[in-house]
């Protein structure tokens, strides 16, 4: 009799809890049937009433049920849940296609990017980085660099006066001039007969009296280049913008020396970088050579170290200067150099990657 | 300068090298060629024809029916539309099959009806450059010499196959401006001789007839011969086309003599008319001061004394080394020359050219300074023999010559061993002195103090040092040849200065906090300068430009505002409205004593304009304000680890007296920050904006806290308080702040605003302002009374500085 009871109620509670759809309501069915004041406790109250042999027997069964219901209980549970967890997942999923909240980011200058990209190229060449100010002495401007009133190469250089012996650089090379005569000095200072060797690069800003156009501008960036020691060979400037050249433009890129003329520098040479769109098969930006002329340098002319203080017999040096903007656009596809000095944000914002 | 390569052929051997090649071996060498110019566009099978007899066209007024001889053995039929057709004529003929620039086939054709056998041809139809032949030449058919010969290539005829190489010369290169000194790069560089008759020629005997003095310091050297009988007329084609090649117009058989021995030996000449000479006596000398003189060209101009110039004893004749005199040309009754063949100083005549806006061959040549005296003399005898075959008449007299200052020739030493050392090289000594030769230098056998003595060429004045020699060695030997190497020696850590770090530092946390790098131009732009309220601010006081591009743009920047507004401005122009800018720049300041160099100082600026916060889908724009600017400034502060920084409101040009702060630590000012002055916006047309200065070199010397702390978590728990007080509108709430850091002592860790309240909930006239402190102690927890007992000082601070009330 009581077997069938218990059956029947373990049916019906299995029956009901498929019907529970919520946690809450799960829970209810729990209380219901399992809990102490549920029915399968009641059943076990009603065991007393039951004979010695029957109890046992009984027993093992209210366990049977007990667990089973419980077993079924837990599954249903875990189903909900689960159900629950989706439901949950499902309503907090958003559409992650749209664009993040927009913390500001800045953008560094081509100009500043490119001074800095070599900067660092020749820091780790041993080079110190040097700086002079923008506005010099006809002195240092010219005349220390060999170029004395009159000279042809004035021609090249239309300059803007303060004052007839003040004016705006028209090349970072009297930083040469400054750095030299201030490590003479220096020697002097501490009564050492010949001053230090220089390694040293110096960007800045420069001025030429030129109408701004596309390729032309009265103001722009130079990087400025020097090494004066006891044995420095023309050879060691090639190995030294050989260098250079891999770091910047790529490893597999060469060098090539064609001569030329700077007043300050004899021999004075021009040097091409493999051109970096056809990697030397010839193409259009290089109108075919394979080549594209990054910058100007030299030995140091004997006259440019002598008037520094320096003996020429002693010591010879290498300098070179670089057009920072040329290799700007070419290296960021500029197409004015105007560019450069309007900071358009449109086209600025286009460098705000680091690498 | 422009070298046609068949006049070349004349001086140094070349046919085994195409034009393209001879332009690789100059670059390569150091002279670039990158213009190759062919003179026949691409005419073919035109041929010399004799225009035999013309009739009308039957169908068309304008058109002419000729017979002509082209000498292809039968008479052609040719219909021709030029005015100028007539029987007798010689003229370029396009026969069948012949081919005209771009492209044009000449096929048989019929015109209105009747049949013609070619074309007619006038100089542009066969790709002349008209712009240098005489009008009469350039108008209808181009007309040839009677005695062109028929049948003849037209190409050929009039030295047409030929190629200009354009050479881009460098200043200290101008020895090349001229044949024989291309001549001899090119001879060098292939190892041949150079074919130029150089030996002194013969002088004809006899008295001058013209006297010469100089009296001036500016002329070295003066020589005049005179040619008499001369018959002034048209030069042989093969002249014109020398001259034409080169871009000269040929003017007749004197002037052209001149200029073609000008550009074979490189020394400008003069011819002038004897009987407009007075007293045949010429005198060098400088000009007066507003004397006036007409130039060749017709135009009368207004001289000074720094002109050089060439006169008779009544006036001048022609202006030295730049143009010649109107009134003592030749022309075509002229019998009687003078050339004239001197050394004129380069910088006077450079000056002269500038001052009258004048610039010719001569002059070009005269100014850099590249004049070989030792061929004054000779080229002036080169050109009477040349005058004398072209245009009759006889030599007379020897020259006469005036040398006021001979020019050495410069001997510099060679040692071996040192152009080895210089290029990291191991050229042979033979092979230096076979390089050397080549170029034309004497070099000695014997050596002195171990250096052989090497005399330049006087067409080379550009040597003056061995280092030149060791150039001209490197050149030829070819760079390409020089070993790659690295400096050998000790090698110091390249490193980077203190300010150079900090700038670069203050760089990124910038542009990590939003805003944008910008490199703007350090000329002010005067109207921006008063928009802003700054033209009589004590920046007035600029570095002006001697001879500025634009009045605009005439002195350098004192101050980076304005230049930071014409970003902003460009800008939104282009709709854009948002912007947060920076530059790390320099401004100038003149120094006292005008004749010093002025002080630059580099400073950090930036303005922000428009909206400038994080913003989201759907959430709004807030626009920037004083706060968020000064977030920017502080944040920059900590990221250089300058700390202990307090603000004070302050007045400045073109800034918002209630908006701008002065940023200082103790008594050093590191610069400022604000609103721009709303008059200044108004007139600059700006949306409220923003700006900030620093002055890098106040940064680098303000106190930083230590760049490398030992990072500790505190160990005892902190205790925080929070207060809030009522005090007057006006009192500053950082005031508040650095009483409560002060009476806080020790154990007080921090305080912080957190809220500020002005409104109905207040008494008028008064603020509410919350401030939460935090103190901790690190060595022990704090009890409660110990804060409590500080808390109160605090507390007691506050009402006795500030009268600040606690609030309920």
């Amino acid at each position: 009799m009581m077997k069938e009871q218990l059956m029947a109620l373990k049916e019906q509670a299995l029956e009901k809890l498929t019907q529970q759809s919520s946690l809450h309501q799960l829970n209810e069915w729990k209380a219901t049937y399992l809990g102490k004041k549920g029915e399968l406790t009641a059943a076990l109250r009603g065991m007393k009433d039951l004979s010695a042999e029957e109890r046992p027997i009984v027993g093992a069964l209210v366990n049977e049920v007990r667990e089973s219901l419980e077993s079924a209980f837990d599954g249903q549970e875990a189903e909900l849940k689960r159900a629950e967890r989706e439901k949950r997942l499902r309503e907090e999923t958003i559409d992650v296609t749209l664009p993040g909240r927009s913390i500001p980011l800045g953008s560094e200058h081509p100009l500043t990017r490119l001074i800095r990209e070599v900067e660092e190229i020749f820091l780790g060449l041993g080079f110190q980085v040097a700086e002079g100010p923008e506005v010099e002495t006809d002195y240092n401007n010219f005349e220390a660099l060999n170029v004395p009133r009159n000279h042809p190469a004035r021609d090249m250089q239309d300059t803007f006066y303060i004052t007839e012996d003040m004016l705006l650089r028209t090349h970072t090379s009297p930083v040469q001039g400054r750095v030299l005569r201030a490590n003479v000095e220096a020697a002097k200072q501490r009564g050492e007969t010949s001053p230090q060797p220089v390694r040293i690069i110096a960007p800045g800003r420069v001025y030429r009296r030129d109408d701004d156009d596309a390729t032309h501008s009265h103001a722009f960036m130079q990087i400025e280049g020097l090494v004066v020691d006891r044995h420095i060979r023309m050879s060691d400037l090639k190995g030294i913008l050989t260098t250079f050249a891999q770091q910047m433009f790529g490893h597999d890129v060469a060098i090539r020396m064609r001569p030329s003329y700077f007043p300050f520098t004899e021999p004075s040479t021009e040097v091409d970088a493999t051109c970096y769109s056809c990697g030397g098969d010839g193409c259009r930006v290089c109108k075919q050579t394979g080549w594209i002329e990054i910058l100007g340098a030299g030995m140091v002319h004997p006259n440019v170290l002598e008037m520094a203080g320096y003996d020429p017999e002693e010591f010879t040096g290498f300098a070179f200067g670089m057009g920072v903007e040329r290799i700007a656009m070419r290296r960021y596809g500029i197409e004015d150099i105007r560019h450069f000095y309007t900071n358009d944000v449109r086209l600025m914002s286009q460098f705000k990657s680091r690498v | 300068m422009k070298i046609s390569y068949q006049w070349l052929r004349d001086y140094v051997e070349i046919d085994d090298l195409t034009p393209e090649q001879l332009g690789g071996l100059l670059t390569d060498a150091g002279v670039p060629v990158e213009v190759f110019t062919p003179l026949n566009l691409g005419v073919k099978g035109v041929v010399i024809g004799h225009v035999l007899e013309t009739r009308p066209h039957e169908n068309a007024d304008k058109l002419r029916v000729c017979t002509v001889d082209a000498g292809t053995g039968e008479h052609l039929q040719i219909v021709c539309g030029a005015p100028n057709v007539a029987p007798g004529q010689k003229v370029p003929v396009a026969v069948i099959g012949a081919e005209l620039p771009n492209d044009f086939k000449i096929k048989k054709a019929k015109l209105r009806g009747i049949e013609s056998q070619g074309m007619l041809c006038s100089a542009k139809e066969i790709g002349m450059d008209i712009k240098l032949l005489p009008k009469d030449q350039t108008e209808g058919l181009y007309i040839l010499p009677s005695d062109a010969p028929i049948g003849a290539d037209v190409t050929d005829y009039l030295y047409l196959n030929d190629v200009v190489l354009e050479l881009e010369l460098t200043p200290n290169r101008s020895d090349l401006l001229n044949y024989r000194g291309v001549a001899y790069e090119v001879a060098a560089l292939l190892g041949r001789e150079v074919k130029l008759n150089e030996a002194q020629r013969a002088e004809a005997s006899g008295d001058s007839p013209v006297s010469v003095k100089i009296e001036s310091e500016n002329c070295s050297k003066y020589a005049a011969q005179v040619i008499q009988g001369v018959k002034v007329g048209q030069s042989p084609l093969w002249l014109q086309a020398k001259l034409l090649a080169v871009g000269v117009r040929p003017i007749n058989n004197v002037v052209d003599v001149t200029n073609f021995v000008m550009f074979e030996l490189g020394q400008p000449l003069h011819a002038f008319d004897l009987s407009k000479v007075v007293e045949r006596t010429i005198i060098v000398r400088q000009a007066q001061a507003g004397e006036k003189h007409v130039t060749l060209d017709g135009v009368e101009r207004t001289l000074d004394a720094s002109m050089l110039v060439i006169a008779d004893p009544e006036k001048v004749i022609g202006l030295a080394g730049v143009m010649g005199g109107e009134n003592s040309e030749v022309d075509d009754n002229t019998t009687t020359i003078v050339l004239e063949s001197a050394y004129f100083d380069a910088s006077t005549t450079r000056k002269t050219g500038k001052a009258l806006g004048l610039y010719s061959e001569a002059q070009k040549r005269f100014e850099k300074g590249m004049i070989d005296q030792a061929m004054v003399v000779n080229a002036m005898l080169r050109a009477a023999e040349l005058i004398v075959e072209l245009a009759g008449g006889e030599i007379v007299g020897k020259p006469t010559e005036v040398v006021a200052k001979e020019i050495e020739p410069s001997v510099l030493p060679l040692r071996a061993e040192r152009v080895n050392r210089l290029l990291g090289t191991e050229i042979a000594e033979a092979e230096m002195i076979a390089i050397l030769k080549r170029l034309g230098f004497a070099v000695s056998d014997q050596k002195v103090d171990g250096a052989h003595l090497v005399t330049a060429p006087t067409r080379r004045p550009d040597m003056a040092k061995e280092a030149d020699l060791i150039e001209e060695i490197a050149r030829v030997y070819g760079y390409d040849q020089i070993p790659v190497t690295l400096p050998e020696g000790p090698l110091v850590q390249g490193q980077l200065t203190p300010i150079q770090k900090l700038r670069g530092t203050a760089r990124e946390l910038l542009i990590h906090m939003g805003l944008t790098e910008v490199v703007t131009y350090s000329f002010i732009n005067i109207a921006n300068y008063e928009k802003l309220g700054l033209a009589t601010a004590g920046y007035e006081n600029q570095l002006k430009l001697m001879h500025p591009l634009s009045e605009e743009r005439n002195a350098l920047r004192t101050h980076m505002l304005p230049s930071l507004v014409e970003v902003v401005q460009y800008n939104r122009n282009r709709r854009v409205q948002d912007l947060a800018i920076f530059e790390v720049g320099k401004v100038f300041t003149p120094a006292h004593d005008q004749t010093e160099l002025p002080q630059e100082h580099l400073r950090a600026a930036g303005v922000i304009t428009g909206s400038f916060a994080p913003v989201g889908v759907g959430e709004k724009e807030r626009a920037v304000d004083f706060f968020a600017v000064k977030g920017i400034v502080e944040n920059l502060l900590i990221g250089l680890g300058i700390t202990g920084v307090s603000y004070e409101r302050t007045e400045l040009p073109g800034m918002h007296p209630g908006r701008t702060a002065r940023i200082f630590q103790g008594e050093l000012t590191l610069g400022y920050v604000g609103g721009l002055h709303p008059e200044a916006e108004e007139a600059a047309e700006l949306a409220p904006t923003y700006y900030f200065e620093l002055d890098m070199e106040k940064l680098l010397a303000a106190k930083h806290g230590a760049t490398t702390v030992t990072a500790s978590l505190p160990k005892f728990p902190s205790m925080e308080r929070d207060i809030a007080v009522l005090v007057d509108v006006d009192v500053p709430a950082g005031q508040l702040l650095d009483t409560i850091a002060e009476a806080g002592g020790e154990l007080l860790e921090s305080a912080r605003i957190f809220d500020l309240y002005q409104g109905s909930q207040v008494p008028a006239g008064k603020k509410s302002i919350a401030y939460g402190l935090v103190y901790r102690s690190g060595e022990r927890t704090l009890t409660d009374e110990e804060v409590t007992l500080v808390h109160e000082k605090v507390l007691l601070a506050l009402k006795e500085r500030h009268s600040a009330e606690l609030r309920a």
